[in-house]
């Protein structure tokens, strides 16, 4: 077993190791360098040349690269030149939101999905099953930012049930504590909602045919005839056996999410680490850019490594030999 | 050679005549006619197919006739024009511009940026996931390791910054970038039927036999996982399209003078658009997902003519 966890993480080095060079390198092809903007206009040319060779910035890519590996490890990420702050404070101060939303949105989409799961398999081939199948279907299928302009035009300005627009209100951030968790929790609770409805379809699917598995499985059959109530036959011996494959799916939905988060934090003007990539994209901030891919690509691969260490302990035929 | 057959063997021509008959009655049918068969069958997906087909058709066709530079000329005359007036048939958006011929050529746009990405990309993926499943071993080891890391990077992201570093693009550069990021999940498919198909007797034989490992790949292992190709294909369309249109959508996709149906949708981040002038982004929020719906469920159907064992049509 730890023989596994071992060999997944070495994998995994290489990997980041990889990653962190080209986004370095994606990062030094995009046009600007990093004192555009920082510096005054009417500075002299032969002093923005100082300052670059100061900086390094005429060595060979590997010594810069190494440079900037050191800083990372440092904790320095440089500065957002659009914000004027240090990257890591800015991205702190941004990471909380994306992460309390994804965090909602995975809760709501396991409390969505695993009683529809269970229910489809139960009545297999029945109508309750066919509508789950249908609504899973038409959700897969529609692209999610669709679905995010159409919900914010009806519940958000036509019903105007829900705030379109930031990630507190203004009235609230002033006030106590619980006007804070309360008003944060409002403007959440849409975006969550459409992200949890629009993905369950991995989650529904696997529990029903996890559910119909189990159903002809011996171990069922022996409750039957113990006179176990149907009712707790799904809901303790299929339902308890499944739960730990379906709670897998959590690492591998980061990804999802994550990308997610470009779409739907655009969409509701939500002040997240997506929202703040799309922005410095427009600026070309490119030391809040490389920090950004770097951190969801790191995220990325914690939630398969997660993932696949869930899987390998449950199911043993997976393990990497 | 029938001639050359009768003089050895000992059957006659009656029984051979027989024989081939039944022996075509019990083959296989082909996997048009089982398609066809399957459509046939469900009225609802052959109305889907005509949807899409004829769609696909008005817009590559009516794209022609529109003069797309003169057309995103603004019109001040037009501005906001209200939707089923003669002139404008949807209406017009902020500079004037008819909706309804945006909406044509934006669908040409999009609809050829997805079928585009879905040819390079699914060629890519079929080619890589039939090499990796066939050459077990080191070399799928390797391949692998590629798909891992391909699976790691976050796309969306990926794909941004490539368009910002790239000075002039156009669809054809957009589309070779998103089909940087899009082969994973075809090539993981046909990989692990491909895994399964080389464990049958007759790769095995064909290998014994000193067949090239090329030749057994292309064209002994691909037509028989050809089903699951076309469905696999279907299916990425319907996917496709989402993905040009949501670049689009932030802004990354096509330039905003070249009409998308994202771009299209993007004008409801004003939130004036979004509530007053609905009929600038509505339309084309409506058409990315019936077009979505119908081509996946023309691969549903597809899916169902694949499996012999959950097909409605006469066929079987």
């Amino acid at each position: 077993m730890w023989k596994t966890i071992l060999r997944r993480f070495l994998i995994m080095i290489p990997e980041v190791i990889i990653l962190s060079i080209l986004v370095f390198l994606l990062a030094k092809a995009m046009p600007g360098d990093p004192f555009t903007g920082s510096i005054n206009p009417k500075a002299d040319p032969q002093q923005i040349h100082h300052l670059m060779k100061i900086n390094g910035l005429y060595d060979p890519w590997y010594q810069q690269y190494w440079q900037w590996v050191v800083h990372l490890f440092h904790g320095n990420l440089g500065n957002s030149y659009q914000y004027q702050e240090p990257v890591t404070r800015l991205i702190a101060g941004r990471a909380g939101n994306t992460l309390w939303l994804a965090l909602f949105t995975m809760i709501l989409t396991y409390a969505f999905a695993l009683p529809m799961g269970v229910f489809a398999g139960r009545h297999e081939g029945k109508l309750p099953d066919t509508i789950i199948r249908v609504y899973t279907y038409v959700t897969y299928c529609i692209p999610f930012f669709v679905i995010l302009v159409i919900g914010i035009w009806i519940f958000g300005y036509v019903f105007g049930w829900f705030p379109t627009t930031g990630s507190i209100s203004a009235e609230a951030s002033g006030s106590g504590w619980l006007q804070t968790i309360g008003s944060r929790f409002y403007h959440i609770l849409l975006p969550g909602i459409l992200g949890a409805l629009f993905g369950t379809v991995n989650i529904v699917q696997y529990l029903r045919s996890e559910v119909i598995d189990a159903k002809g499985s011996d171990y069922v059959r022996t409750a039957r005839s113990k006179g176990v109530p149907s009712k707790d036959i799904y809901r303790h011996h299929i339902f308890r056996n499944s739960l730990l494959p379906i709670a897998a799916f959590a690492g591998y939905s980061i990804t999802g999410l994550l990308n997610g988060s470009i779409f739907t934090e655009t969409v509701f003007s939500y002040p997240g680490m997506g929202l703040l990539f799309v922005n410095s994209i427009s600026y070309r901030d490119y030391t809040v850019i490389t920090a950004l891919v770097l951190i969801y690509g790191i995220l990325n691969l914690i939630g398969t490594l997660l993932s696949d260490i869930i899987l390998s302990i449950v199911d043993p035929r997976i393990r990497i030999e | 050679m029938a001639e050359n057959f009768e003089q050895h063997s000992d059957v006659s021509a009656a029984d051979l005549a027989r024989l081939t008959q039944e022996a075509q009655a019990e083959a296989t049918p082909f996997t048009a006619k089982i398609i066809w068969s399957e459509f046939k069958a469900d009225k609802p997906a052959m109305a889907a197919l005509f949807i899409i087909v004829g769609f696909i058709l008005f817009v590559m066709i009516g794209a022609l006739f529109i003069n797309t530079p003169k057309m995103m000329e603004t019109n001040i005359m037009g501005y906001f024009n209200q939707p089923f007036t003669p002139e404008y048939w949807l209406g017009a958006d902020s500079g004037g511009r008819s909706v309804a011929k945006q909406l044509i050529v934006g669908s040409r746009n999009s609809i050829g940026i997805a079928i585009g990405l879905t040819v390079i990309s699914s060629t890519f993926g079929i080619c890589w996931g039939l090499i990796s499943g066939y050459f077990n071993g080191y070399i799928d080891w390797g391949m692998q390791r590629v798909y891992d890391f391909m699976m790691m990077l976050p796309m969306t992201m990926m794909i941004i910054v490539l368009v910002t570093i790239i000075p002039h693009y156009n669809s054809v550069t957009l589309t070779l970038i998103f089909s940087i990021f899009y082969w994973e999940g075809t090539s993981r498919l046909i990989r692990s039927r491909t895994l399964a198909e080389s464990e049958k007797d007759y790769v095995s034989a064909s290998r014994t036999s000193g067949t090239n490992h090329w030749k057994i790949i292309f064209r002994e292992i691909m037509p028989n996982i050809s089903s699951l190709i076309i469905v696999d294909c279907t299916l990425s369309f319907a996917e496709n399209i989402g993905v040009e249109t949501g670049l689009s959508y932030l802004g990354f996709g096509l330039p905003s003078q070249t009409p998308s149906l994202g771009t299209m949708i993007a004008n409801a981040n004003d939130p004036n658009n979004i509530t007053q002038y609905w009929w600038t982004w509505l339309p084309a929020a409506l058409e990315i997902i019936i077009l979505c719906l119908s081509i996946s469920y023309v691969g549903q159907v597809l899916r169902r003519a694949a499996d012999a064992s959950q097909r409605q049509g006469a066929a079987d």
